[in-house]
C-alpha cells in the first residue's frame, strides 16, 4: 500500500493538474469579470462552467498545423517541455502530512530547477517558429527569466536559513508556530514578484505582450500545441501558488486558533486558492511595465532587497545563536 | 509603488459592485422612442403614403443607401414609384428623417434586422411602408401645403390665406 501511494498520488496530481488548469481558465475569466463589473463566460452550463468543455473541444478539433518555415522537431517539442517541467515541479509539493510524491532533501532546489527548465519551452518555441514576433518574445523571455531567476532563488535562502533545510517538509514543519510570511516579509514580496515573472503572467507577460508582439513566443502555435502552452502557464501559476503557501504561509498548517477544526489538506487548498485569486487580482489591476522598467526593477530594486533580507536574516540568526 | 497598491485596492472594492452588463437576448435594453433604428415609411391620417418623392433623403444620405423614383397620381399628387433602402449600407444616422419635409421617413427603436442572405437587407417600398402615422399623428402634407391638387385649389390649405391677385395692388 505504501509503495502504491506515491503512484496513485502522481496520477491524481496529473489528472487534477490538467483539470485544475482547465477550470482555472474559466475561473480566471469569471473573476476578472467580477472585478471589471461584467459577467465573463456565463452561458454554458451552471455559472458558465461548460465553457471549459467548449474550449477544450474547440482546441482538440483544430487543425494541428506546423508552419512550413518552422523547425519541425523543436516546434513540436517546445510546448511539451513546459508542461512536463511544471508537472515535475508538483512532485515535491507537500499537500498534507505524508501526502506528497517524494520528500527529497533538496526539494526546494528541485522546484527551482524545474521552473528554470520551463524557460526552454518558451525559448525554443520562439526560436523554432522562425517568426520575428516569436523570436522577440523568446528573447525577452530569456532575459526576463535569467534576471528574475537570480533573486527568486536568493529570496528563498532566508527561509532555508531559518528552517535549516532544503526539504519542503522540514520547511513546513518549521512554520508550526509562526509562518515565515512575518519574519521573511521581504523574501515573500520578492518571491511573489519573481514568481509572476517566472510563470510569465500579467503584469509580467512581456514574452507574450499581445499589444506589441501579437502573441509573442506562441504566435505561430494553434490547436493542441497552443493549449499545451496555456496548460503549462496555468500549471506554473498553480505551482508558484503552492510554493508560496508552502514556503511562506505555513503549508498545511491552519491559522493559530481555528487551525485544528479542518483537515490539513483543506487549509493547503484554501490558501492556494487565495493566492491564485491574488494573482488574478494583480492581472486585473496592474498594467504591464515597459521592458527596460522590468529589467531595472529586477536588478536595481529586487536584487538589493533580496541581499538586504539575506544579510538581516543571517545577522539575526547568528545573534540569536550567540544569545542562546 | 503606492499607486500600484492603491490600484489593487480600488479594483478589489469592485468585488461588491454590480455588473454593468445587460444580458441581451433575455433582458432587453431600454430603447427610447427617439432611438435611431430600422427606417420606416409612414402614412398620413387618411391612410395615404406621406412620401412625395422629393429625393431630399436620397440626396442627404451620406452612404447613398436610398434610391427612389418620382411618379404622379391622377389627382396631381406625387408619390414614389419605387422606394428602396439598402440596410447593409445604412448607418442609421437619421439625416433622412431630418431632411424629410413631409415626416414620411422615420427611424424606429428596432435594431434586430439580421439576415443570412445579404440580398434580404435591401428593403423595397412594401417592406418599408407601415399602416400608421409614426411620431406625428395629425400631419398631412397636402392639407397644409399650398400645392394645387385635384381636390384642393390654391389658398384652401390649412392656415393658408387666399391667393392675392397682384393686379389689385396696382395704384
Amino acid at each position: 500500500m505504501s509503495e502504491l501511494m506515491p503512484v496513485l498520488l502522481a496520477l491524481t496530481i496529473l489528472i487534477g493538474g490538467v483539470a485544475g488548469a482547465a477550470i482555472l481558465t474559466w475561473f480566471e475569466r469569471r473573476l476578472l469579470g467580477v472585478w471589471q463589473d461584467r459577467y465573463g463566460p456565463n452561458r454554458l452550463g451552471p455559472l458558465g462552467i461548460g465553457q471549459v468543455l467548449a474550449d477544450m473541444i474547440k482546441l482538440l478539433f483544430k487543425d494541428d498545423w506546423v508552419p512550413p518555415f518552422a523547425d519541425k522537431v523543436v516546434f513540436i517539442f517546445a510546448p511539451t517541455a513546459i508542461v512536463v517541467a511544471m508537472m515535475m515541479g508538483f512532485a515535491v509539493v507537500p499537500f498534507a502530512p505524508g501526502m506528497m510524491i517524494i520528500d527529497v532533501n533538496i526539494g526546494l532546489l528541485f522546484f527551482l530547477g524545474m521552473t528554470s527548465l520551463a524557460v526552454y519551452s518558451v525559448l525554443l518555441g520562439g526560436l523554432a517558429s522562425n517568426n520575428k514576433y516569436a523570436l522577440l518574445g523568446g528573447l525577452r523571455s530569456a532575459a526576463q527569466m535569467v534576471s528574475y531567476e537570480v533573486f527568486m532563488g536568493l529570496s528563498l535562502m532566508g527561509v532555508v536559513m531559518m528552517s535549516g533545510s532544503f526539504s519542503l517538509v522540514d520547511i513546513v514543519e518549521a512554520q508550526t508556530d509562526v509562518w515565515f510570511c512575518f519574519s521573511q516579509i521581504l523574501g515573500l514580496i520578492v518571491f511573489v514578484i519573481a514568481g509572476i515573472a517566472e510563470s510569465h503572467r500579467l503584469p509580467f507577460d512581456l514574452p507574450e505582450a499581445e499589444h506589441e508582439l501579437t502573441a509573442g513566443f506562441h504566435t505561430e502555435y494553434g490547436g493542441m500545441k497552443f493549449a499545451m502552452f496555456m496548460l503549462g502557464e496555468y500549471l506554473g501559476l498553480m505551482l508558484i501558488s503552492c510554493m508560496i503557501v508552502t514556503l511562506f504561509f505555513g503549508g498545511w498548517h491552519g491559522p493559530a486558533l481555528i487551525g485544528h477544526w479542518l483537515p490539513p489538506l483543506f487549509w493547503f487548498g484554501f490558501k492556494v486558492f487565495i493566492v491564485i485569486c491574488f494573482f488574478v487580482l494583480l492581472r486585473a489591476a496592474i498594467p504591464r511595465p515597459r521592458y527596460d522598467q522590468l529589467m531595472s526593477l529586477g536588478w536595481k530594486v529586487m536584487l538589493p532587497i533580496t541581499l538586504i533580507n539575506l544579510v538581516i536574516t543571517g545577522a539575526v540568526l547568528l545573534w540569536m545563536e550567540g544569545a542562546a | 509603488m503606492l499607486s500600484e497598491l492603491r490600484t489593487i485596492w480600488e479594483v478589489l472594492k469592485h468585488t461588491f459592485t454590480k455588473a454593468e452588463t445587460v444580458q441581451y437576448p433575455e433582458e432587453m435594453p431600454y430603447l427610447s422612442p427617439r432611438y435611431r433604428g430600422r427606417i420606416v415609411l409612414t402614412r398620413d391620417p387618411d391612410g395615404e403614403e406621406r412620401c412625395v418623392a422629393c429625393n431630399l433623403c436620397a440626396a442627404v444620405c451620406p452612404v447613398d443607401c436610398i434610391a427612389l423614383q418620382k411618379d404622379t397620381r391622377e389627382d396631381g399628387t406625387w408619390y414614389p414609384e419605387f422606394f428602396r433602402i439598402n440596410f447593409s449600407r445604412c448607418i442609421m444616422c437619421g439625416m433622412c428623417e431630418e431632411a424629410c419635409p413631409t415626416y414620411a421617413i422615420q427611424l424606429t427603436p428596432d435594431f434586430e434586422m439580421c439576415e443570412y442572405d445579404r440580398q434580404n437587407m435591401v428593403y423595397e417600398k412594401e417592406n418599408l411602408l407601415i399602416n400608421g402615422v409614426g411620431k406625428y399623428p395629425d400631419y398631412n402634407f397636402y392639407r397644409v401645403s399650398g400645392m394645387q391638387t385635384a381636390t384642393k385649389d390654391k389658398g384652401q390649405a390649412k392656415n393658408e390665406a387666399a391667393p392675392i391677385d397682384p393686379k389689385s395692388l396696382l395704384p
